[in-house]
């Protein structure tokens, strides 16, 4: 029974917790007409989320972009047929890759700082000030940070694509032998052989980078908005906000693949 | 006028009010006096709608509080200041900016009339001369005088102050005390102060109640309860009790 009992209950706050952020993300959409008034909140975000992490963000997007050439070249060299190296990685990081990356990475740095931050505001009673204040904690804290990696996300993802794809080239060429101009050649051709105006590779991956910007930043926010019970409270609230963060990338990022790959053709 | 009555309020295992009643009158300042962990803060945070009584009645100007929706809260509480223990300064805004905040968001001032405003009450709790710093960089007794500030910036109606004097000297204590006493004799400004000081609770208060056992245990004019004999009184009241 108590077993049942405890699984209930978890699956309960599972619930509510899933409730709250849908919840959140709506409530802050809902006052995007206050975004003028948040603007230098939001632009100081903003730079915290997507110029600070750039850093981190491009070193990892070029030796992943290295790892994927080396590793796909050294079967692709068995075949003999090397030249298909730059439209592999192209489209690998533009995809997936890229804003995958960018996604993990904003959510163990810029989404555990803001559930960090919201979250000792919480335990610190700043939250309930700013109720008491009739000022909304949504769209005076919430807004900024959402509008802030959705911008951001795409952004950097768009950076790391390009930085992964370089360094990818640069595998290429000093360790399988493909020469610079062949890899760029195939990854342009890859990426603009849909004959759009934008890429459907590009489009899709920055799409997706920027569902990954809101889910983190609602994610993050909500963590900390529900935390609870001093520096436990915001330690725990932390790490729900990187791990559901990144279960969530992972499942999105499967379900937009789906939708654009299988579903719309 | 702030009126709770038979308020019921159970906290996880906790029974923390237990058929509290409670009346404030307009214009006057009540001083809620009680052991920690009696409920004080808790009975706070029913007047401003942070919480909900599980039973009994919660009014302010005879509005039912725990019914009211989110904009009928903002509302009123865009009527009331808040003073919290710490302060609960935003953290990443200065002390003027901090004051400021409830002027930028609700109020039609001009930039200039609000920086004037601010100025003016940092200056009555003596905190001008720390307006462009942050909170972390302030002491605990300035974090308590700049909510304080932030608390009387709109000039409320009424105004409700959680151990306003926590970790301030005897010097500044008074001045805070004085403070509260002027907030109420100028603006007619109401007051509910919880507080273990009895030199807080003697110049502050019109009315004295002792919490215990999440009920009034006792409460009455401030030269009665001075002189009462109830063991809580003496405690709390007594000749050497600060």
């Amino acid at each position: 029974m108590n077993l049942f009992a405890a699984i209930g209950q978890m699956l309960r706050e599972r619930i509510e917790g899933a409730g709250f952020v849908v919840g959140l993300f709506l409530r802050a959409t809902g006052s995007l007409h206050y975004l003028p008034r948040r603007l230098r909140f939001l632009l100081d975000t903003a730079y915290n989320a997507g110029v600070r992490s750039l850093p981190v963000t491009l070193i990892v997007a070029a030796f992943a972009g290295a790892i994927l050439a080396l590793q796909t070249g050294i079967e692709l060299r068995r075949f003999g047929d090397t030249s298909v190296l730059g439209t592999i990685t192209a489209l690998t990081m533009c995809r997936e890759m890229g804003p995958f990356i960018t996604g993990v990475i904003l959510a163990a740095t810029v989404g555990s700082a803001m559930a960090a931050e919201i979250g000792t505001m919480k335990v610190s009673d700043e939250i309930t000030a700013l109720e008491v204040m009739s000022v909304d904690p949504v769209n005076y804290l919430v807004l900024p940070r959402l509008v802030a990696l959705a911008v951001m996300c795409p952004l950097v993802t768009a950076l790391s694509n390009l930085i992964g794809i370089y360094g990818g080239g640069i595998v290429a060429e000093h360790n399988l032998g493909v020469s610079q101009t062949l890899f760029w050649d195939s990854a342009h051709e890859a990426l603009i052989s849909s004959g759009m105006l934008l890429p459907k590779e590009l489009y899709v991956g920055l799409f997706k980078a920027l569902v990954y910007g809101t889910t983190i930043a609602t994610v993050s926010c909500s963590a900390g908005l529900r935390a609870e019970g001093g520096a436990l409270g915001v330690g725990l609230a932390v790490q729900a906000a990187v791990r559901d963060s990144v279960i969530l990338i992972i499942v999105f990022g499967f379900i937009i693949t789906w939708f654009f790959y299988f579903l719309a053709g | 006028m702030i009126e709770l009555r038979l308020v019921k309020k159970r906290l996880g295992t906790r029974q923390v009010l237990d058929g509290l009643t409670l009346l404030v009158p307009k214009g006057t300042t009540y001083v809620l006096m009680g052991p920690s962990g009696s409920g004080k803060s808790v009975t706070l945070r029913h007047i401003i709608g942070i919480l909900k009584p599980d039973s009994g009645s919660v009014k302010v100007d005879s509005l039912d509080v725990p019914a009211m929706n989110r904009e009928q809260l903002m509302t009123l509480r865009k009527r009331m200041g808040y003073l919290f223990q710490n302060g609960a300064l935003i953290n990443w805004l200065t002390v003027a900016e901090n004051v400021a905040l409830p002027l930028r968001e609700h109020s039609r001032l001009g930039r200039r009339e609000v920086q004037e405003r601010v100025m003016e009450v940092l200056r009555v709790v003596r905190m001008d001369h720390a307006a462009d710093l942050h909170p972390s960089r302030i002491s605990g007794g300035m974090k308590l005088r700049t909510g304080l500030a932030r608390a009387l910036v709109t000039q409320p109606e009424y105004v409700l102050y959680d151990e306003p004097n926590a970790g301030l000297d005897p010097v500044m204590s008074h001045q805070i005390h004085e403070l509260i006493c002027e907030v109420r004799g100028t603006l007619g400004v109401t007051g509910l102060v919880v507080t273990h000081s009895r030199a807080c609770a003697t110049i502050c208060g019109d009315q004295i109640g002792i919490l215990d056992g999440g009920r009034i245990a006792i409460e009455g004019k401030v030269a009665e309860m001075t002189h009462s004999d109830h063991p809580l009184a003496r405690a709390f009241l007594g000749a050497g009790s600060d």
